[in-house]
């Protein structure tokens, strides 16, 4: 270690990864991963959210809840930003997770044509 | 580096702790989990230091979630993959619970044990991966120690130490910033720092788990150290007992040698600094300063007369700064976050926090850091979680074999060094046993003059002589053939020994039996006079069990639990006790399906 920049800009390069384990407040978003979520190809949507993710570099919380009652919409995700009200997005391709986050999740306009339900 | 960015962690404790209840099987049944449902790639597995819950071990906590399962077993891991890490479903049977609620805590900042913390020596215990360097990086680590290097001068650090009000947490409470001006004040062209983890004292474990889930804090806080008082070389003394302390450490050095920060000329500042482990053989007295460098030398661990104080004469003969593992781990905080942050914290005379061990008959074992003035009553019922089976708190025992006994009044004592001395205890390195209605307090007061009096380094006439006629009149007690005048004996003896004994060692060795005598007279006063364990612990003092013939119906229960076969008797016969040889442990009453056994 040769000065306090090089180890900053490590610390920099290293930290992504524990930022999973920070409780603060951040964007969240759901996938539901039921059985019925599953059969209908959840697994593919949540990597697909993990992807754009890790592209776009992003700090939010990915996980996953069990079924919602809705079956005939899965997949669903859930997107909820700090202080917003949490939306539900169902019937989703990976193409959808996408527009989602850069329009939701990136520039919080939510889009109203995926959207299934809307919880206060 | 590994380039996948993973969905989720699983933290497993491998803390001593964990790993004696069986974690690394957990972990072992995860990885074989994971594979099978193809998440290898997803899921990260981290190993962490101990979270300080040793009670409701093997710990795991799911991220992003931050979900707290406790003593989970193997069998049930396939469970935590499918519902949890699958379908996002809390396996909430596994969760932790309350003991005086019951009520059921998915996260674990929302735990009381957790809740009423505070944690700065352990913040990141539980937290990282104590084997990888980058974690703690990722956590601010190392930035104290380049901020020192690169823009302080040494006399600053020492100021900023002074200023934070740090006090030793070894036991003895000295400043630990005037301890670093005195060494850095003594001419020399060669000093030492060693950092003390030889930590003895029955039931208190908290430089082990430092050591094992944040060794980067120790080797960030002796370099810091080493740079304020001039010393280019550092010991860790650590107990050969603690192998997977040693073996995390010095992974820690090997890593911090790599990356540069230990070895030469650390940020480009010219400063050099080597550190090397010395595994000490486990004599409690080597936790003496010193003793410990005695040992260190190669000598045979007994303590010399001081002064030469170590500042000015010490290790190989030369200036030498010696602090407690816990004291250092509290310097990289102070450094970041300024002396006024670090003495906000606490009472006046005392600040910042302490972790404390919390052992004995007590719900929630385990290692707990809290601000200095924090009550007894707080740390106990609290954070705790109250007596275990719901009995009666008699007494707690702070600070070791060197420490004393407190009682329910002092349940509202703020805890910090002046007021447990004042109360006749002591803070010690921070052990606290927990004593319910059945301890005997003389029977306590033997086990910890009997582990003195073994220990004992046998230097000095007082430590040496005194302890072993001590230790005899309370075993003489506990027998039942005590007599008139042996507790005034006990009183001079103990009074003289802490007067006039060599170390720390036999100075304090009579203070569990003082503080018993001052608070619980009454019980010596039954063993004597009545010949009378009011307890029930003293087996000499107690009457054997019987079996009442009428009542019996022969089913053996009893006699296979009886740890030295004092039962005997036909099936389908009445059984008989016999009263020489039994030790009145109790163990056959609660067998009996008809209640046919009691206490003669």
């Amino acid at each position: 270690m040769k000065s306090l920049a090089e180890l900053k800009e490590l610390r920099n390069k290293v930290q992504k990864e524990m930022k999973k384990r920070d409780q603060g407040t951040k964007a969240e978003i759901i996938v539901g991963m039921g059985t019925c979520g599953i059969a209908a190809g959840a697994r593919d949507i949540l990597k697909a959210v993990l992807a754009e993710i890790e592209k776009r570099d992003l700090d939010v919380r990915v996980t996953q809840t069990g079924c919602i009652g809705m079956c005939e919409k899965e997949p669903l995700i859930d997107v909820k930003l700090p202080g917003k009200e949490k939306i539900t997005y169902g019937n989703l391709s990976e193409a959808d997770v996408q527009k989602i986050i850069s329009e939701h999740v990136v520039n919080g306009s939510v889009v109203t044509d995926l959207v299934i339900a809307r919880h206060k | 580096m590994k380039d996948t960015i993973y969905r989720s962690h699983v933290l497993i404790c491998t803390g001593t702790g964990c790993v004696s209840s069986g974690a690394k099987t957990i972990k072992e049944s995860l990885e074989e989990e994971l594979a099978a449902n193809d998440l290898t790639n997803e899921i990260k597995i981290v190993e962490t230091g101990c979270h300080g819950f040793c009670e409701k071990g093997p710990i795991m906590i799911v991220y992003p979630e931050g979900v707290f399962y406790c003593q989970v077993q193997s069998d049930d891991v396939a469970e935590i993959v499918e519902e949890h890490l699958l379908k996002g479903r809390t396996v909430e049977r596994l969760l932790f619970k309350e003991p005086m609620t019951e009520e059921q805590i998915p996260s674990y900042q929302d735990i009381d044990f957790y809740k009423k913390q505070q944690r700065i020596a352990l913040a990141n215990c539980g937290q990282i991966d104590p084997e990888d360097i980058n974690e703690y990086i990722a956590l601010g680590g190392y930035e104290a120690a380049g901020k020192v290097l690169t823009e302080m001068d040494p006399q600053e650090v020492v100021d900023t130490i002074k200023d934070s009000g740090l006090r030793g947490r070894g036991g003895g409470g000295f400043p630990t910033g005037l301890k670093w001006q005195f060494a850095k004040n003594s001419e020399g062209d060669k000093k030492y720092i060693i950092c003390n983890a030889d930590e003895g004292d029955p039931g208190a474990f908290m430089d082990r788990s430092i050591l094992e889930g944040d060794p980067h804090r120790i080797i960030e806080g002796m370099l810091v150290g080493a740079y304020a008082i001039g010393a280019d070389e550092g010991y860790v003394y650590v107990r050969a007992e603690y192998p997977l302390a040693i073996k995390r450490l010095q992974k820690a050095i090997e890593d911090a040698e790599e990356y540069g920060l230990l070895g030469d000329d650390i940020f480009s500042s010219g400063f050099n600094f080597k550190l090397q482990i010395k595994k000490g053989a486990g004599a409690f007295v080597c936790g003496e300063e010193t003793a410990l460098m005695n040992s260190i030398e190669g000598k045979r661990g007994m303590p010399t007369p001081r002064p030469p104080y170590p500042a000015v004469k010490g290790l190989w003969g030369k200036p030498t700064n010696i602090n407690n593992a816990e004291t250092f781990a509290n310097i990289p905080y102070i450094i970041n976050e300024g002396a006024e942050s670090f003495s906000a914290i606490g009472t006046e005379g005392s600040s910042g926090t302490k972790v404390f061990a919390l052992t004995g008959k007590i719900n929630n074992t385990g290692l707990v850091e809290v601000p200095m003035g924090t009550t007894i009553k707080e740390v106990i019922f609290e954070i705790g979680g109250g007596i275990t089976e719901g009995k009666k708190f008699k007494a707690i025992q702070t600070g070791g074999p060197s420490g004393g006994c407190l009682t329910e009044d002092y349940l509202d004592l703020p805890i910090d060094y002046d007021s447990l001395l004042e109360a006749g205890a002591m803070m010690g390195s921070g052990g606290m046993v927990v004593m319910d209605e059945d301890s005997c307090m003389v029977d306590v007061a033997r086990f910890f003059l009997n582990f003195t009096e073994s220990e004992s380094c046998g230097k000095c006439t007082p430590c040496r002589e005194g302890t072993k006629r001590m230790l005899e009149i309370l075993n003489r007690i506990t027998s039942g053939e005590g007599k008139d005048g042996d507790i005034e004996l006990l009183l001079e003896l103990g009074d003289h020994i802490k007067n006039t004994a060599l170390c720390g060692l036999g100075q304090t060795a009579p203070n569990p039996v003082l503080s018993t005598v001052r608070y619980f007279r009454d019980e010596y006063e039954a063993h004597i006079h009545d010949h009378n364990c009011p307890a029930g612990v003293c087996t000499d003092l107690v009457d054997a069990y019987v079996i009442d013939e009428e009542a019996c119906i022969g089913c053996g229960k009893c006699a296979k639990v009886c740890p030295v076969d004092a039962i005997s008797g036909e099936i389908k016969s009445p059984f008989t006790i016999d009263a020489d040889v039994c030790i009145a442990c109790g163990a056959c009453e609660p067998e009996c399906p008809v209640d046919a056994i009691s206490q003669g």
